[in-house]
């Protein structure tokens, strides 16, 4: 696998794992409204996850995008292990959402600029969606954070849970290094100070205080992951690798 | 003899409805960027209007089938993400065939398809399908869709 490969499947499998977790929610939605929301926020991350495989699977020239995300085992894949975690309740589900929808934005505004030029196409298609994902998130971060006392305990318990897993945003290993230097991949480093900005002026709104950064969950890049990857991948690709030749 | 074959094709295509709106064509929605002559082949090239949206696949295979029972075989699609699908490229012409349709157009003011009230309000950010939000009119108290502006 060559380092553009594997610096795109990054990507593609943050948004892959993390549809793939929203997707559950299909059918057991709080209301009719926030079923349809997630699912559809889902489907985007699908489709983003859809235009970077069949990318990889074009610059590989031998592994198509299916067999990217069906065949691969654990340790191959390189999703931050925020889009892991459990759905959990509601809140749980937005927190998570509200913090990745932030890095999403700031990730594709950089990305955008790449010198490949594909890369920045898709960049720009995904970041108009994942602002609009933003908007609702944040909208609940505030309804539920400025809600009643037992909505703001509940999502200030999320987000002091689920914080140790946004370390992971910003670190540049020795790939990260290479393909920000070759004007392909971003800096991750510099997205720290707008983020903490952006999450900052909701929590403001929303009542809510912002954890402290502490232990931060770390190993993705590296594809170590948490145990409920193992999980997701097995419902995942159970029917393909059951029945390999299985079509619709 | 070549230009009059490619503007048989964008007839054709403008004869393909969308999926999920059938009163305006895949033109009409502006997905369909370019039609070119390459090595003897028709090269359509399209572009999505959400990543994921599942209509996409569905409006590919009816291009296809359109332009075959037309006896035009010699074509290839291809998918384009620069420059990103936008509502601005809607006419004006288009947006009036939603709202005659029901569903309220992607503008920046918008009104009830209904009774074309301002006083909206906003149910759901998200709808049936990925190019729609939900609103409820206030005044003749319709709920309806908003062709979301991206
Ligand atoms: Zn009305």
């Amino acid at each position: 696998m060559t380092d553009i490969e594997k610096y795109i499947l990054r990507i593609a499998d943050t948004t892959l794992i993390l549809s793939q977790r929203l997707s559950e929610w299909c059918s057991k939605g709080p209301s009719l409204e926030e079923d349809i929301a997630l699912s559809n926020i889902s489907l985007d991350l699908l489709g983003q996850a859809n235009g970077l495989l069949e990318y990889v699977s074009k610059l590989n020239g031998e592994i198509s995008p299916d067999e990217y995300a069906f065949k691969r085992d654990e340790r191959e894949f390189y999703n931050f292990q925020i889009c892991e975690i459990e759905n959990g309740h509601f809140g749980d589900t937005i927190i998570r959402q509200f913090l990745i929808d932030i890095y999403f934005k700031l990730y594709y505004q950089e990305l955008e600029k790449s010198k490949d030029e594909t890369l920045s196409a898709l960049a720009t298609k995904s970041l108009k969606e994942v602002s609009y994902h933003l908007r609702h998130s944040s909208n609940w971060v505030i309804r539920l954070g400025d809600g009643t006392q037992e909505s703001k305990d509940k999502i200030q318990k999320s987000l002091n849970n689920i914080w140790k897993y946004t370390g992971e945003f910003f670190e540049m290993d020795e790939l990260d290094k290479k393909m920000l230097k070759e004007k392909i991949g971003v800096n991750n480093k510099t997205l720290k100070k707008d983020w903490d900005k952006l999450v900052d002026e909701t929590l403001i709104k929303a009542k809510l205080k912002r954890p402290e950064d502490g232990y931060m969950m770390t190993g993705s890049r590296k594809g170590i992951h948490t145990e409920m990857l193992g999980k997701i991948l097995s419902e995942m690709q159970y029917l393909p690798r059951a029945y390999p030749d299985a079509k619709w | 003899m070549q230009n009059g074959k490619i503007d048989k094709i964008w007839q054709i295509l403008g004869s393909v409805p969308d999926p999920e709106i059938p009163v305006i064509s895949v033109v009409e929605l502006g997905v369909i960027r370019d039609v070119q002559l390459i090595k003897n082949e028709y090269v359509i090239s399209v572009t999505p209007t959400y990543s994921g949206c599942p209509a996409v696949k569905t409006f590919q295979d009816d291009i296809k089938e359109q332009l075959k029972i037309n006896n035009i075989n010699n074509f290839k699609i291809e998918i384009v993400y620069k420059p990103a699908w936008t509502t601005d490229w809607m006419t004006q012409e288009t947006k009036e065939k939603l709202r005659d349709y029901g569903i309220s157009p992607p503008e920046k003011n918008a009104s009830c398809p209904q009774c074309k009230s301002k006083e909206i309000e906003l149910i759901s950010e998200f709808g049936a399908t990925a190019c729609k939000s939900m609103y409820k009119c206030n005044d003749c108290l319709e709920p309806f869709e908003h062709f979301k502006c991206i």
